[in-house]
């Protein structure tokens, strides 16, 4: 039987994955603004955040309608309120990618401190995540979700590795501190990219299996 | 747990949490009814097929499906309202209190008094909302106005119609409106204080308001009684029932929680239909 709610929850969807298209290239901008030393793309980065926000806005908007004049329930239920707390994640990680694109913009004002390596690794895990993560959504697998979540260590033990080699840095030559830090925080802006994307795996566990599985790993 | 930082200038007690678990279940009801192997005939054909079912007491238990799914039918079973029905035949076994309902020592009438039912559509008689309420009673040997009173003010009160209808206990009931009616058969099944009250779509021909007054009614009854109600209502079954069963011709598909009924079935043909995926 034909549902006017599939459509609904068809173009909620859409809309999620929208949002994601647009915070993948917002990390992506985010990077190579930092790595190319690309002041202006860092700007029209932090620009492009509001678009965003108004899709952030849009996707709570619809879900609450759809709860409020539909009622759903089960798998419905369980799909509208994930893609709410999706895009509240999603939000988030653009607002670390405006983040990163603010510290690049600080780096440009002093000589580049090292050749970037292990920060575009770790930025090419935490966006492999997100966008594996969107895949589980849209495709309802929570096998794939299941495995982003295991991914997550990876990014914290670079994370870690990274602080470690700017501290000797910093031990070195006090005069490279300024910089060192702004590399850190961009480090640990990756991680909480990463973080985020692992929360979005696991509502789509939620979302697939009826099973809420966050707080409970890695125990 | 208290915590002395001492070793602060002005020491502040600390509480912490003692952890524990936060998702302990809650304690496990006692049984009310319970069914066993529950097949039910209208002649030769079946509209009930091996029913096993455990209604808890003091709790609101919710039956769902499409029509002619057996949800009445099995409602009916329950106070044996279909010994009426010629050629009509259970088999299986359904205790109430542990003891079997369908036993040749039940008393019928007494069975009736005990497990009260409330149906679609209001049937007040046509007499005074008192005699209304009082006619179980006195059915049961009650006569004296000073016996009487005290119980159809209760009952009244008990079916949140009492201060409505104080002034013109006297009156027909069929001058109340249809929501005041459907209150006033719940009062009349009150008043012989039964174990058990059914309901077979109490609320499909209230407005909302009415509705709601009877739903919030069911949140209170249940203190004292064990309540099984049938409705197309899905919302509705969400929103009063503590336990959800949902039949598909004639079986038991699925009975648990309300809560994991209308988020996590286990079943696909319960998600199907509390989605609007039917058909």
């Amino acid at each position: 039987m034909h549902r006017h709610l599939d459509d609904e929850l068809k173009s909620l969807k859409a809309k999620i994955l929208r949002m994601g298209g647009l915070v993948e290239e917002q990390v992506q901008g985010a990077l190579r603004a930092l790595v190319e030393r690309d002041a202006d793309l860092a700007r029209k980065i932090i620009d492009n955040d509001r678009l965003v926000n108004t899709l952030d806005v849009e996707v709570d908007e619809d879900a609450l309608r759809l709860l409020a004049l539909q009622q759903p329930a089960a798998r419905d239920l369980r799909f509208i309120t994930t893609a709410m707390k999706i895009s509240t994640e999603l939000e988030r990680i653009s607002d670390l990618a405006e983040n990163i694109c603010e510290r690049a913009i600080e780096l440009n004002e002093e000589p580049q401190l090292k050749p970037y390596i292990d920060i575009p690794r770790m930025a090419n895990w935490a966006l492999q995540m997100v966008k594996e993560s969107l895949d589980a959504f849209v495709s309802g697998d929570s096998e794939l979700a299941r495995r982003v979540c295991a991914n997550d260590d990876f990014v914290d033990d670079l994370t870690h590795q990274l602080f470690r080699e700017l501290l000797s840095f910093m031990l070195e030559n006090p005069q490279t501190i300024t910089r060192a830090i702004r590399i850190t925080f961009i480090a640990k802006y990756l991680e909480r990219i990463a973080d985020h994307a692992t929360n979005v795996a696991e509502l789509v566990v939620y979302m697939v299996e009826g099973k809420i599985i966050r707080h409970t790993l890695g125990r | 747990m208290l915590v002395q930082l001492s070793s602060m200038p002005h020491p502040i007690a600390i509480h912490i949490h003692e952890g524990g678990d936060v998702n302990e279940k809650p304690k496990a009801s006692e049984p009310k009814l319970v069914l066993r192997d529950v097949n039910f005939y209208y002649g030769r054909a079946q509209a009930l097929f091996k029913v096993n079912i455990t209604v808890p007491k003091n709790q609101v238990t919710a039956f769902i499906g499409p029509s002619g799914c057996g949800k009445s039918t099995l409602l009916r079973c329950l106070n044996r309202l279909n010994d009426l029905v010629e050629g009509a035949r259970l088999d299986g076994t359904i205790l109430l209190d542990g003891v079997d309902l369908y036993s040749s020592q039940v008393d019928v009438t007494d069975l009736r008094t005990r497990v009260g039912m409330v149906f679609q559509k209001s049937n007040p008689f046509p007499k005074p909302i008192y005699d209304n309420v009082a006619y179980g009673p006195r059915l049961q040997g009650i006569r004296t106005r000073a016996d009487l009173d005290p119980i159809v003010e209760e009952s009244l009160r008990g079916a949140g119609l009492w201060d409505e209808v104080k002034d013109r206990l006297w009156e027909s009931a069929l001058g109340l409106s249809g929501g005041q009616q459907q209150r006033l058969c719940i009062a009349r099944a009150l008043a012989v204080k039964p174990d058990v009250l059914l309901m077979d779509e109490p609320c499909s021909a209230l407005d909302p308001i009415a509705t709601g007054r009877i739903e919030e009614l069911l949140f209170a009854l249940k203190d004292a009684l064990t309540i099984v109600i049938v409705t197309h209502n899905m919302q509705q079954a969400a929103r009063v029932s503590d336990s959800t069963g949902f039949f598909l011709m004639g079986e038991l598909i699925e009975f648990a929680d309300t809560k994991k009924i209308f988020t996590t079935p286990d079943d696909r043909r319960t998600e199907d239909y509390i989605t609007g995926r039917f058909g």
